[in-house]
């Protein structure tokens, strides 16, 4: 549907068409796409600076590599296939982790959100576990799980649990008391409470939990990746450094900001399916 | 002479201070609201009229007193009441028909009759166009209409409204308050409203109740003598005087509440 597209605006209609001025404007603006056309060119313009600063020699290849070259390393190592297995393991492992850890993140902070003891009973626990940075407790994590996928998805899971939890939380605790009046003046069951005021009030801030929630645990995959994986992107960027092989290390750091990108721009368009009813936020976050 | 929709006798509410104590928001309030009649009710900022709206609705206990719902054949206490809000009673995340029909939902009416409902009155309210728009595409005034249309759709007698065209500007009030005025006289209910705007008070009632400021109560009770069905969107004779009468009774409340807010 595009309730957003097709504005309706704010006239009165019908049987009391009298001259109604519009009172307030309603709320909703896109950033226009037309936009975009500077900052590609910007980039673009970047880009072919450092392609020619590179052939002049200006920038040492050693360290700076060249666009071209990146390029076609690029494009070298999916071909072979090779590029593709490391993005395939760390897609799965973030995805995994985002499953174990998150849907838990969810329920509990509905809970905690919703049930004033529970908050009382775990809050000092979570306020003394959530600041421990996760990637800490992976060498605690291999003691126990050994080197390997489980390790590599629980350190993803628990990167994954605290934002969802917190925000979750957060979200069912800032609904307006008034949607609480309403749903019981007109006597709803505990249920419909749940279903129809606080499941659905809590959303906005569940998608900030959950796209909070894509970028550690993606960024703690990765640091894992480094610390003890064969496979996938941060094990390919530590090859990468450990070989010298500075264009690879390059054109692997591009892949993880397209994964980066694509997970949060996947999330924004299951949000705004799952979230009709609110404004869009705005510009890229 | 009708009979009583519902009364309250001897109402009073205490709110505890943390530092001990009690804040008394209301006290001894009594008043008897009869069938079909448009009650509104005006007092200082402060006064505890949103409060006894909310004790009348159940959602609030009152610390002493009762409320007896009386009308033929109701008699269901606080169901027989519905809220309208100020301003953000109306859930965001609902189209304009879930909206309306979500009191039916509460009840257990099934989808396709509590919609079929919904859609018929929201015709009645000229906003058959943006039946599945969300909120946030429409404009206050809209809004508001979804709220008055919910209440009326749930099929409550007594309808509590606070303060429900605050928000609006001049032009749409008036609109809103014809629309109201025509609602209530073919659904034949209870209006009871609370406002801070003493010609709307009077314009509107059968009665307005002035309270004092805090601890709230009725101070003054004034039958508003003009005929009906009345002209919302021209000046009447002899409102100006009888809001006048009701602004001097209220002055100097208002204007030592001020003085005291600014020490």
């Amino acid at each position: 549907m595009t309730a957003t597209t097709e504005r309706p605006t704010p006239v009165v209609r019908g049987a009391s068409a009298v001259a109604v001025p519009p009172d307030v404007e309603p709320e909703v603006r896109r950033p226009a796409d037309a936009g975009l056309m500077v900052p590609i060119l910007v980039a673009a313009g970047l880009l072919l600076v450092w392609e020619v600063l590179a052939r002049f020699g200006v920038l040492k290849p050693v360290l700076f590599s060249s666009p071209m070259v990146i390029g076609r390393t690029l494009v070298a190592s999916f071909a072979s296939g090779e590029m593709t297995m490391h993005v395939v393991a760390t897609v799965t492992r973030t995805l995994a982790g985002m499953a174990l850890g998150a849907i838990p993140g969810l329920l509990l902070g509905l809970a905690m959100g919703w049930s004033g003891g529970l908050r009382r009973a775990l809050d000092p626990i979570l306020a003394a576990l959530h600041p421990i940075p996760k990637i800490a407790i992976l060498p605690l994590l291999m003691i126990f799980l050994g080197i390997g996928e489980a390790s590599h998805i629980a350190v993803a899971s628990v990167a994954a649990f605290f934002p969802m939890l917190i925000n979750t939380m957060a979200g069912v605790r800032a609904i307006n008391p008034i949607y609480f009046e309403v749903a019981q003046n007109y006597g709803a069951s505990k249920y419909l409470l749940f279903r129809r005021v606080v499941l659905p009030a809590s959303l906005p801030l569940v998608f900030s939990g959950l796209r909070l929630a894509a970028n550690v645990t993606l960024l703690v995959t990765i640091a894992a990746e480094i610390v003890m994986a064969d496979r996938g992107l941060g094990a390919q960027v530590w090859l990468a450094w450990e070989t010298l092989r500075v264009e690879l290390l390059y054109a692997t750091l591009v892949v993880i900001a397209s994964l980066g990108i694509a997970l949060t721009g996947g999330l924004r368009l299951i949000r705004r399916a799952a979230v009709p009813w609110q404004v869009d936020p705005g510009v890229s976050r | 002479m009708s009979t009583t929709a519902f009364a309250c006798d001897r109402v009073t509410h205490r709110y505890p201070l943390r530092g001990g104590g009690d804040l008394v928001t209301l006290r001894d309030v009594t008043l008897e609201v009869a069938d079909g009649e448009f009650v509104s009710i005006v007092g200082p900022s402060g006064c505890g009229k949103t409060t006894l709206l909310r004790i009348i609705a159940g959602l609030l206990p009152a610390s002493s007193g009762r409320i007896e719902f009386k009308g033929n054949g109701h008699g269901n206490g606080p169901r027989d009441t519905g809220l309208v809000f100020q301003e953000h009673g109306v859930f965001p995340w609902m189209t304009v028909v879930d909206n309306v029909a979500f009191g039916l939902e509460m009840q257990g009416v099934p989808p396709d009759e509590r919609r079929a409902r919904a859609r018929s009155f929201i015709d009645r309210v000229g906003l058959s166009a943006f039946a599945s728009s969300y909120p946030h595409e429409l404009s206050v005034g809209m809004r508001q209409r979804v709220g008055i249309a919910r209440a009326f759709v749930s099929g409550r007698p007594i309808l509590l409204m606070d303060e429900p065209f605050g928000s609006l500007d001049a032009q749409t009030k008036v609109v809103l308050q014809e629309e109201l005025m025509r609602l209530w006289r073919d659904d034949r209910k209870v209006v009871v409203f609370v406002t801070h705007d003493i010609e709307e008070a009077v314009r509107l009632g059968d009665r307005v109740l002035v309270m004092s400021g805090r601890p709230g109560t009725i101070r003054e009770e004034i039958v508003v003598p003009h005929p009906r069905p009345r002209d919302l969107a021209r000046r009447q004779p002899g409102v100006a005087e009888l809001a006048d009468r009701i602004w001097t009774l209220l002055e100097e409340e208002v204007r030592s509440g001020l003085l005291v807010r600014a020490e």
